[in-house]
């Protein structure tokens, strides 16, 4: 028996996969294409005309201690985002997956910070930490704290740290909630009756078999950090203050759109491009291997 | 290697009750199957004895120790698991290892204790495998090295066998005799195959509801199983049941069926006159001989021929009866032999409880 569904007519296939490849190549491979173009150009002050400089705007950037300043901004930014997100969001996990009662109840609360739009997720937390009525920045006032992460470099990349990871906690929790629930429960009563307590059990049994959801988590959650917490640095600190929460990607928006250096605005797009396609190739290759124990 | 002891042992979930109140006494080195239909309160059992289950009500004991409130870790067993539950990310070796390295002990020690297990199951060859690169024959006796190299006073097998093909089954069932006999541990082993349970066990406990219908040694549960449950669960095919009155009569006690015919019950057996069910098993049913006077008329619908014997299925007195006769005799569909029965092989049982009735 024939179980694949045959298309009798050869345009039809072509027509169906047609709005999924138009919008790819209108926002994907456009833009991307225009952005490589670009990086080896440079603008005149009214935009009028561009000239072709090679690649004087890379060369630039790596000259320009804002943009490796950016980077050491975007590498601790994401790896806090990703340690504290995961770290955080497995021991949710692991607590809702012991959790009998009301279990659902507890999952459906978890799941809803990830509905939220990075902007607002931002304005909300914005509010928590504005200094003076914000509620924890008044606890912290109230403590004898000097709180004002609009002035304070270190306090801001704190404040937009806590509502990048508060965002993706929702997400890691699902992935982890599942990967603990596929974990057979008879293996873990063999460990107990083998002699390992709970928290041996989660380091030798749990942890390694949940090894593969880990991976794939720490993967997304950099990516995430990288180029899906512009919302949240926007509405917090816009980059501020002087620059140490100015991630990478906030950098090109700033440059291009705010600076109108659309020359080096684009070469650091293709830096971007460059990396992520690394992380997507890293991914592939190591689940692949690592999925299945 | 200890005694295993369970006092009034019950089990609920909330309102549900799942075991009503379980003794036994279960001697070293003895090997104990329970046995019975799903549902039963089985794996619950062996369950609360490992102490992955808490226990409701009563105490067990593992050698003089109650263990109610001690954690499975601390109560020297070892388990084998349906599923056998190897830890798929660590090797053969690491797997029967890892109760031993968690307790500390000495990297030659559990070099030599993994190794003699090994030994014992023809493992060897595959120490340095993942489970995944196993047969399912040989996760089964890794499971079960897994819990030999801790050498634990008391083993539970969980249907250890249930996820193997028939042949390999077989084969398994009877390494794990062999295991026993080498090794001597105190064994308990569920199952809801009545062949392993037979042949596997020093003595049968069969559950049934939440209960502990019998506890006796396979010969003794099918020769005199205490309860009508015990005497169709153990034996194939099933015990037959038919309801009758006993009379006492001039020629001593008789039975006699709904439809009138008589059975002369054995002189010797004293019952109070009533109502009881009799149980007469298939293989206690042969056909008449050519003279004989049979003692019940079986109407054939269906003659199952199996090689050396014959399933003969019909009615007698509106309930259904099976006999197994041998095939030579060349019964088939429709056919309407005289049957003789071994009265004295026969059961009854109180038609209200169940129990079985001392004569």
């Amino acid at each position: 028996m024939e179980k694949r569904v045959v298309f009798h007519n050869k345009y039809l296939p072509y027509l169906l996969v047609a709005p999924q490849i138009a919008i790819t190549v209108i926002f994907f491979f456009w833009p991307a294409s225009q952005a490589i173009v670009q990086s080896v150009l440079r603008e005149d002050a009214f935009g009028v005309s561009s000239h072709f400089v090679g690649l004087d705007n890379f060369i630039a950037l790596f000259e320009d201690e804002y943009y490796l300043n950016s980077f050491k901004v975007t590498a601790l930014f994401s790896t806090l985002v990703t340690v504290i997100g995961l770290s955080l969001s497995l021991l949710l996990a692991v607590t809702a997956d012991r959790i009998i009662r009301a279990a659902t109840l507890y999952k459906t609360f978890l799941i809803w910070p990830y509905a939220v739009a990075p902007a607002v997720a931002g304005a909300l937390w914005g509010f928590v930490f504005l200094p003076g009525p914000g509620i924890v920045a008044y606890l912290l006032q109230q403590m004898g704290v000097d709180w004002n992460f609009h002035l304070n470099g270190a306090q801001a990349m704190f404040v937009v740290v806590v509502a990048a990871t508060w965002k993706q906690i929702s997400y890691n929790f699902l992935f982890f909630l599942a990967g603990l629930q596929s974990i057979p429960k008879s293996l873990i009563e063999a460990a107990a009756i083998d002699g390992a307590g709970p928290v041996r059990r989660f380091w030798t049994i749990v942890l390694p078999l949940l090894s593969p959801t880990l991976f794939f988590l720490i993967v997304v959650n950099v990516v995430y950090a990288f180029f899906e917490t512009f919302g949240v640095i926007h509405s917090l600190t816009r980059g501020g203050p002087a620059k140490a929460t100015e991630i990478l990607v906030y950098k090109v928006w700033y440059d291009g759109f705010e600076a109108q250096d659309l020359g080096g605005s684009s070469a650091q797009s293709v830096i971007l491009m460059a990396i992520v396609i690394g992380l997507t190739v890293i991914q592939f290759r190591y689940i692949e291997r690592k999925v299945h124990y | 290697m200890a005694k295993v002891t369970l006092k009034g042992v019950k089990k609920s979930y909330g309102q549900v009750k799942a075991i009503h109140g379980v003794d036994m006494e279960i001697q070293d080195g003895e090997f104990i199957v329970i046995v019975g239909p799903s549902g039963c309160g089985k794996s619950t059992l062996l369950r609360m004895i490992a102490g992955l289950e808490a226990i409701t009500e009563g105490t067990i004991s593992i050698g003089d120790r109650v263990v109610n409130d001690i954690e499975p870790r601390d109560r020297d067993i070892a388990m084998v698991f349906q599923n056998y539950a190897l830890y798929p990310h660590m090797s053969v070796y690491e797997n029967m290892s890892y109760g031993l390295r968690i307790r500390g002990m000495s990297k030659s020690d559990i070099e030599k204790r993994v190794q003699r297990a090994a030994e014992i199951l023809q493992l060897q060859p595959y120490l340095q495998r993942k489970p995944r690169e196993l047969s399912g024959g040989q996760r089964q006796r890794v499971a079960m090295g897994r819990a030999i190299v801790r050498e634990p006073s008391v083993f539970l097998f969980d249907e250890p066998l249930s996820n193997l093909d028939a042949k390999l089954r077989v084969q398994m069932r009877l390494e794990i005799k062999r295991l026993h006999q080498q090794l001597g541990v105190t064994s308990i082993y569920v199952t809801h195959d009545q062949v392993e349970a037979m042949t596997l066990a020093d003595r049968l406990v069969v559950m049934n509801l939440g209960r502990a219908d019998q506890i006796g040694a396979p010969h003794e549960v099918y020769a005199r199983p205490a309860t009508t449950y015990v005497g169709g669960f153990i034996g194939s095919p099933a015990m037959n049941f038919l309801s009758c009155r006993v009379e006492n009569g001039s020629g001593g006690p008789r039975a006699v069926l709904s439809d009138g015919t008589a059975l002369a019950l054995p002189t010797a057996w004293s019952v109070p006159p009533g109502e009881y069910t009799l149980g007469i098993r298939p293989e206690h049913l042969r056909t008449a001989r050519p003279g004989e006077t049979p003692h019940l008329m079986l109407e054939v619908d269906v003659a199952e021929e199996l090689g050396a014997d014959t399933l003969l299925h019909g009615k007698i007195a509106g309930e259904e009866l099976v006999a197994r006769v041998p095939s030579y005799a060349g019964y088939h569909d429709h056919s309407k032999p005289g049957l003789i029965t071994d009265i004295t092989l026969a059961h009854l049982f109180d038609k209200e409880s169940g129990l079985r009735i001392a004569v």
